[in-house]
């Protein structure tokens, strides 16, 4: 087993991933340093969902090595895990807030899990986070009472709670208006200019894409088509890029099942 | 055998059920077990097994008192029917007492339950898996067993044995009632007769069962509701087959048991 390259905060080499027989990931190569803000771009069902659920171990690779923040994760056991994804963050596509808890019991989640902070740092803590996504002061309501929007942005409160080094973000801005779609773009990109976080985000929203990523990678067919500087995808000649960006490439046949199949994928 | 001839794609499918029940079971297993290991790991989270305790616990109180009541009444109905035969009517309470509180109250209890709070176990749980809060769990580096299933375990074995007791007290008395509006045996000479008939062993013997019936309903209920699939129709389906699975696996269970606890 090779070591983990150190300036990388993720490196994918090889990533097969099939469900019922059915293969979603074809061999993914990638590499994303340190810092950067990185975009996994791709049509509905090209599997963009399962490579981000890789990199935070919710689902396994049938084949091909995962790199996390510097360490092999291909052999990791539940409980090694757990160290690792201390300092990563994952904001859910639907936000994935626990119903029954209010939002402060949301965002005090990892804190209590991981650290043995006095309650009132707790309710400090939660107030800094739900204050850097714009929603102060909400922390008595449960996510019921939340509009999408806002589900959206605890979620973010609750993945930067724990100062992560890595914030994973799956369709962040899918099921929302225009309006809070640019909200939700703009802190992202303010949390990446201020908290300094390598940022993975996997969309197939050209306007977030542009509004924050460093560098973006185009997923087809189960690998990474496509890869470079926006400036050099937007110059692209690449056909795949193209129809993409044109917005005539048909939906993926790749057959990626539902977030929701895919639970239990491990 | 061919697969091509009917009888070998009826053997074929025989087969292809048997290793998904084969399966079922190992996955249950592996869950009993996980959770067993997180319950000496860690103790359980106490405000959710709190949380637990009461919507499993105190809101079952309803349907198990009215099911207890009603099937005593009953019983005395039917028993002191029989006994009459016999000549042995005023023995109704003894006959009662010992058939409830050896065998109906923790059955009955157990299988109301199930429906109710195995159901909600199922639900709740596969709600979580559709909408990546289970996901969310593991991410956040805590582990779902111990968040989820754990205190369900806990609450649902601990209570199910205080339901029962409440279920022998309260069938114990609607017998009584019938007895005495119906048959005129006086509440004093009822008593009696279920105080003379009715010894600790047998309470215990009743009892004792109603903590593996506990766990097996929270169990079947957290296995079915973490391995939904499929949306908010996989939670359908999943809550269904949680409360036949859980009922029929208590009957079972409870023949088993009885038996041993017959031999000791």
């Amino acid at each position: 087993m090779s070591a983990a390259a150190p300036d990388l905060a993720v490196e994918l080499c090889g990533v097969h991933k099939a469900f019922h027989g059915k293969p979603v990931l074809r061999g993914v190569d990638l590499a994303i340093a340190r810092g950067e803000t990185f975009t996994i771009l791709g049509g509905s069902g090209s599997g963009k969902s399962v490579c981000l659920k890789h990199v935070i171990g919710l689902l396994r690779p049938d084949r091909g090595r995962i790199a996390v923040l510097g360490t092999d994760v291909g052999r990791l056991r539940e409980t090694e895990w757990v160290a690792i994804r201390r300092r990563c963050g994952m904001v859910f596509q639907g936000a994935a807030l626990f119903d029954s808890l209010s939002v402060h019991e949301n965002v005090a989640y990892p804190l209590r899990q991981h650290q043995d902070l006095p309650e009132p740092r707790v309710r400090a803590r939660v107030a800094e986070c739900l204050e850097a996504v714009g929603l102060p002061g909400v922390e008595a309501m449960l996510p019921a009472e939340l509009s999408g929007g806002m589900r959206k942005r605890v979620g973010v409160a609750r993945a930067i709670a724990l100062e992560p080094e890595l914030v994973l973000y799956d369709e962040p801005t899918t099921g929302l208006d225009p309006a809070n779609a640019r909200r939700i773009a703009e802190l992202i990109a303010e949390l990446n200019r201020r908290l300094h976080v390598t940022s993975v985000v996997v969309t197939h929203d050209l306007d977030l894409c542009f509004a924050v990523s460093d560098r973006l990678g185009l997923l087809k067919g189960g690998r990474i088509a496509a890869c470079g500087s926006v400036d050099e995808m937007r110059a692209s000649e690449h056909p795949d890029v193209r129809a993409f960006f044109e917005g005539v490439q048909d939906v993926d046949d790749g057959g990626e099942p539902n977030g929701e199949d895919l639970a239990h994928g491990t | 055998m061919s697969l091509s001839t009917p009888l070998g794609a009826g053997l074929g499918r025989l087969g292809d059920g048997a290793l998904a029940m084969v399966e079922e079971l190992g996955s249950f297993a592996r869950l009993a077990l996980a959770t067993a290991r997180a319950a000496l790991r860690r103790r359980p989270p106490l405000r959710e097994t709190l949380r637990q305790m009461e919507a499993i616990g105190v809101r079952s109180t309803t349907i198990v008192a009215l099911t207890a009541l009603f099937t005593g009444m009953v019983m005395s109905l039917q028993t002191a029917f029989a006994l009459s035969r016999f000549g042995a009517k005023p023995y109704v309470g003894g006959v009662v007492g010992l058939a409830l509180v050896r065998e109906l109250a923790p059955v009955l209890a157990a299988l109301m339950m199930a429906g109710r709070v195995g159901a909600g176990i199922t639900a709740e749980l596969g709600s979580m898996v559709v909408t990546e809060q289970v996901d969310a769990i593991r991410a956040m580096g805590a582990d779902p067993v111990q968040k989820l299933v754990l205190p369900r375990v806990v609450a649902a074995t601990l209570c199910l044995p205080l339901l029962t007791v409440l279920a022998n007290v309260l069938g114990v008395l609607g017998g009584m009632l019938i007895a005495d509006f119906q048959y005129q045996i006086t509440p004093h000479f009822y008593m009696e007769t279920v105080t003379y008939n009715v010894v600790l062993q047998d309470f215990l013997s009743g009892l004792a069962k109603t903590f593996a019936f506990g766990w097996i309903i929270a169990m079947v209920g957290c296995h079915r509701g973490l391995a939904t699939t499929g949306g908010t129709t996989g939670v359908g389906l999943a809550t269904t087959r949680a409360v036949v699975t859980a009922s029929i696996t208590i009957l079972i269970a409870d023949f088993f048991l009885t038996k041993m606890l017959l031999a000791l």
